[in-house]
């Protein structure tokens, strides 16, 4: 049988599963596999935090969202064209994000009565016209994966385990992603286990072949590489990006990397994988808590490493009084916060933008800390060592605001050059014969104080929490030299030299600007796009820097009748803006757990066109 | 005190080769605790210490919290770091582990030490960073000016506790071997030369090591430990511990109680070969909690020294050599080649 092949320009295949089925895994692998063919991609995971919820129900539901093509794109995509799923959980989760005319690969061995019934269906949808406006292909994954691992010695239990490895080849079937990097890499996994890797494999295949033979599938697609930029990829979730960063910031800063940290979802991967490069001179501790992680950082900055904390919302509740003590006694320090859904635990596993405030505010005094948020997965790279370059010249705690989305998503990356990376190291101070060493003497353009490391000599000093002499550094209660300090505390980050704010403006006469910052960067940009293709005229800026604000900013949002300002949170940067600019942001916000949707920000922005 | 020089605990810290002096460990800020405070003595006691170490002294860092102890660093000559309530031993911690070269000493009191920062201690202890805990233990709140601590005895009458404190208090030495603190040790603000010979012992472990000081707050809790001060009675209550030497006072013996744990009996009711022999190096630490849990708060016999000495592995070093195995299995760390591991492809 000859099958007829489509040509596409791009796809959104959601995986959804139990908790156990290894959604994330089959997502993984169709991602490697999409991004060696060369599409650009975007991925978003979603899972729940539990490790393993009651099989079949709800709550246990895990999915992995994939979009690729063949040109740029900026977001996951909005709503999948495929839904692969794996029991009637997934299905019931997932099809309210269907639309009309997707595709649902449904495996029909879970769509058992039973399994119907824990998720409130009275009959089974696959059977009965209930799913007539999509496109449904009823396969028994499960079973064809036992066939075709008969002849391995495998429980039935383990054959049945492999039922992603098959619902992953039918969809490189489907989609023609190349095979041979998802067999390396089961082989490479399961190296110890060579049964399972063989049984792994042949499911796969299986699935590929199925593809191939069946009739349930009379059409496959084709999704041409995309035309990037010329240069070397890979693919890079934001957690991974982040770490990277932090290794090159090192580098780049001559000096060796100490990371205190407390596991914390959606935070831990970065710990995870910096504790991997210790032939770097990357030092990771894990401490007792989330204070003694970020106290350890600071007390390695003392000592001359570039100290960092990774965490999230809660712990950056907690690490608070030692980013008081850094702003007090003038260290480097770098603080992740990968923010997640709050207030208190919230949604560990959801994304949000909801801890700007209290980065720019969550400690007692006048205390006065830069921020900086990345706006894409791979951009976490450049961010983090944009952190690292403020934290190192102006001695200074820096935050840096990831978020969950950010930190699970993946998108391919353009390689630096590493000769291309700024250079961003400093000197300690030395002694010199013809001066009093003073501390907290400052240099004239940044502000900054001297970094005197232990093991210097003649250099021995004391510092604290304790407000200190202007110079001198000494315990002082003096009421002048409190405000002066305050003031000049304030004015070395009110000084940090940032970039200003580039605004994407095509046309004449628009009169409409779009603001964002950190993650949602992607869906802002796709639904501009979506605009001008439909002839309207909007502007984008994007905020990288949320503490100092770029200096063009107020000019910027005076230069428009409109500014639109959507963000994950209840509008916490219109907050600031609106106070320190005398402008009249437009907020959208939605607290979902989740990214925006292009589709619904082009609508919002057309709302606003139109108004 | 050659050997001292080249002991485990500071053969990685620079030594030099000037003669130094008590004066070269005095800053020059003035001293502001309480006329009378223990402080004073031990403050004394270490300046005077400091110089037999001989090491230099830009790698010498005192780090402490809050309290009127963790005042301490500000009045040494050497690099210092007040932090905040009860985190010292993180933030020497995370300078120890990433700085071998240093000699980094913590200066807490009871309530920084052992109320709001707990649980740094106690992983501190377990840990086994090279760190020199002084414990200024003076059974009261100095600084918030007279609450009870968690070292104050049940009852104690305090502005906070007007009817009496009812919680039971930490023992910290007992606390530290519960901890498994590879050296823990008890002295006394007014025995100065007691106090630096635990110091000696304390600074040549490669490690952890909890120095719990009795120490006179005149303000609050005046003559907290006057009986082991009094020339009358000190030494008929203070058992001294001494590794491998009888553990008796004047007039008192420790020996196995029937039970199987110990007790003090009279010295002169038994024969001197039944009286228990210190052994501070034993890799059990359970002698030396029985030591720890003989105090009783009438001060009838009190343990002084060095209940537990034990070699273990510091964590700075352990982690060093992590750092040191790694880059010599996979040679040094470069970034182009991280940035192009895993799976790549090339566009154009």
């Amino acid at each position: 049988m000859t099958k007829q092949v489509q040509q596409l320009d791009r796809v959104i295949i959601r995986f959804a599963g139990d908790s156990g089925d290894g959604m994330q895994l089959t997502g993984d692998r169709f991602t490697a596999g999409t991004a060696e063919f060369g599409n650009d991609l975007s991925t978003l995971p979603n899972f729940p935090a539990e490790i393993r919820a009651p099989a079949g129900t709800l709550p246990g539901v895990s999915s992995f969202q994939l979009h690729f093509a063949d040109h740029d794109i900026l977001t996951p995509g909005d709503a999948p064209n495929v839904l692969v799923a794996m029991n009637p959980a997934a299905l019931k989760a997932n099809l309210g994000d269907l639309p009309r005319g997707a595709d649902i690969i449904a495996n029909t061995d879970e769509f058992t009565k039973r399994n119907l019934q824990k998720v409130g269906y009275t009959g089974n949808p696959l059977e009965d016209d209930s799913l007539a406006e999509w496109r449904v292909h009823a396969v028994p994954l499960t079973s064809l994966t036992v066939k075709a691992l008969e002849g391995f010695d495998l429980s039935k239990k383990d054959a049945e385990r492999s039922k992603n490895m098959f619902a992953l080849g039918l969809l490189s079937w489907l989609y023609h992603r190349p095979t041979e990097h998802t067999i390396t890499f089961l082989e490479q996994k399961f190296a110890k286990k060579p049964e399972i890797a063989k049984a792994n494999i042949a499911a796969f295949q299986a699935g590929w072949n199925f593809g191939e033979t069946t009739e349930s599938f009379s059409v496959s697609y084709e999704i041409k590489p995309a035309k990037l930029a010329p240069g070397v990829y890979r693919n890079i979730s934001g957690n991974q990006a982040l770490a990277y960063g932090l290794i090159a910031a090192s580098v780049q800063a001559k000096l060796p990397l100490f990371l205190g940290s407390y596991p914390i979802t959606p935070a831990s991967d970065i710990l995870h994988e910096l504790s991997k490069h210790k032939k770097f001179g990357v030092r990771t501790f894990q401490a007792e808590d989330e204070i003694a992680g970020v106290g350890a950082a600071l007390g390695a900055a003392f000592g001359g490493a570039l100290g960092v904390t990774t965490t999230s919302g809660p712990g950056v509740v907690l690490k608070g009084e030692t980013v008081g003590l850094a702003v007090m006694t003038e260290l480097p320090l770098i603080l992740v916060d990968v923010q997640r859904a709050g207030p208190s635990t919230g949604m560990p596993t959801k994304t949000e933008q909801t801890d700007l405030l209290m980065a720019m505010f969550g400690r007692n005094g006048e205390s006065p800390v830069p921020i900086v948020a990345p706006s894409s997965p791979s951009d976490c790279f450049d961010a983090a060592i944009e952190a690292a370059r403020i934290a190192v010249k102006y001695r200074t705690p820096v935050y840096l605001l990831s978020d969950g989305y950010l930190a699970n998503g993946s998108e391919p990356w353009r390689l630096p050059e590493v000769s291309d990376l700024p250079d961003i190291s400093t000197e300690f101070a030395v002694k010199t014969d013809d001066e009093e060493f003073l501390p907290y003497k400052r240099d004239t353009e940044t502000l900054a104080r001297a970094w005197a490391v232990p093991g210097t000599p003649g250099l021995e000093h004391r510092i604290g929490g304790i407000e200190k002499a202007e110079g001198s550094g000494n315990i002082s209660y003096d009421p002048n030299n409190h405000d002066l300090m305050v003031r000049l505390r304030q004015a070395k980050i009110d000084g940090i030299d940032v970039p200003d704010l580039e605004v994407d403006d095509v046309h004449d006469g628009t009169k409409v600007l779009v603001l964002g910052w950190g993650s949602t960067y992607g869906p802002i940009a796709a639904a501009v796009r979506r605009i001008r293709k439909a002839g309207g005229k909007v502007a984008q800026a994007h905020l990288r820097h949320l503490n100092p604000l770029p200096a063009n900013v107020g000019e910027v949002l005076k230069s428009y009748d409109k500014v639109l300002l959507p963000e994950i949170n209840l509008g916490q940067l219109a907050l600031l803006l609106r106070a320190k600019f005398l402008v009249d942001i437009i907020s959208y916000n939605r607290v979902r757990g989740l990214p925006f949707k292009a589709e619904e920000l082009a609508g919002v922005i057309q709302d606003v066109i139109e108004k | 005190m050659t050997e001292l020089v080249n002991g485990k605990g500071l053969n990685l810290i620079p030594k030099t080769d000037v003669k130094q002096t008590l004066k070269d460990f005095k800053s020059d800020q003035e001293v502001r605790w309480c006329p009378g405070c223990g402080d004073y003595a031990i403050l004394a006691a270490v300046q005077s210490f400091l110089p037999e170490l001989g090491l230099k002294r830009e790698n010498i860092v005192f780090v402490s919290g809050i309290g009127c102890s963790s005042r301490f660093p500000y009045y040494l000559n050497t690099y210092g770091f007040h932090s905040i309530h009860g985190r010292a031993p993180a933030i020497a911690t995370g300078l120890a582990a990433s700085r071998p070269d240093l000699s980094v000493w913590v200066i807490t009191g009871d309530g920084d030490a052992l109320s709001i920062g707990g649980n740094h201690l106690i992983h501190a202890l377990r840990r086994n960073v090279n760190l020199n805990i002084l414990l200024f233990n003076n059974r009261i709140y100095g600084l918030t000016k007279g609450q009870y601590s968690p070292t104050s005895e049940v009852g104690k009458i305090t502005k906070s506790t007007p009817m009496g404190s009812l919680d039971k208090p930490f023992n910290p030495i007992s606390l530290a071997i519960g901890a498994e603190a590879s050296f823990v040790a008890r002295t006394i603000d007014s025995d100065r030369k007691h106090l630096q010979a635990v110091l000696r012992e304390a600074t040549a472990h490669r490690g952890t090591s909890l120095v719990e000081i009795y120490q006179n707050c005149n303000i609050f809790n005046d003559n907290a430990f006057e009986p082991l001060k009094d020339p009358e009675l000190r030494d008929d209550i203070t058992l001294r511990l001494e590794h491998d030497q009888p553990i008796v006072s004047t007039s008192k013996a420790v020996v196995r109680a029937a039970n199987g744990g110990i007790e003090v009996v009279a010295r002169d009711s038994v024969s001197e070969d039944q009286i228990l022999v210190h052994d501070a190096h034993h890799p059990d630490p359970s002698l030396a909690f029985a030591l720890s849990r003989l105090d009783e708060p009438a001060f009838e016999h009190v343990p002084i020294g060095i209940f537990r000495q034990v070699d273990r592995p510091a964590y700075d070093v352990l982690m060093a050599e992590q750092l040191e195995q790694a880059a010599s299995a996979k040679g040094p760390g470069d970034l182009s080649e991280l940035l192009l591991g895993g799976d790549t492809w090339r566009i154009g």
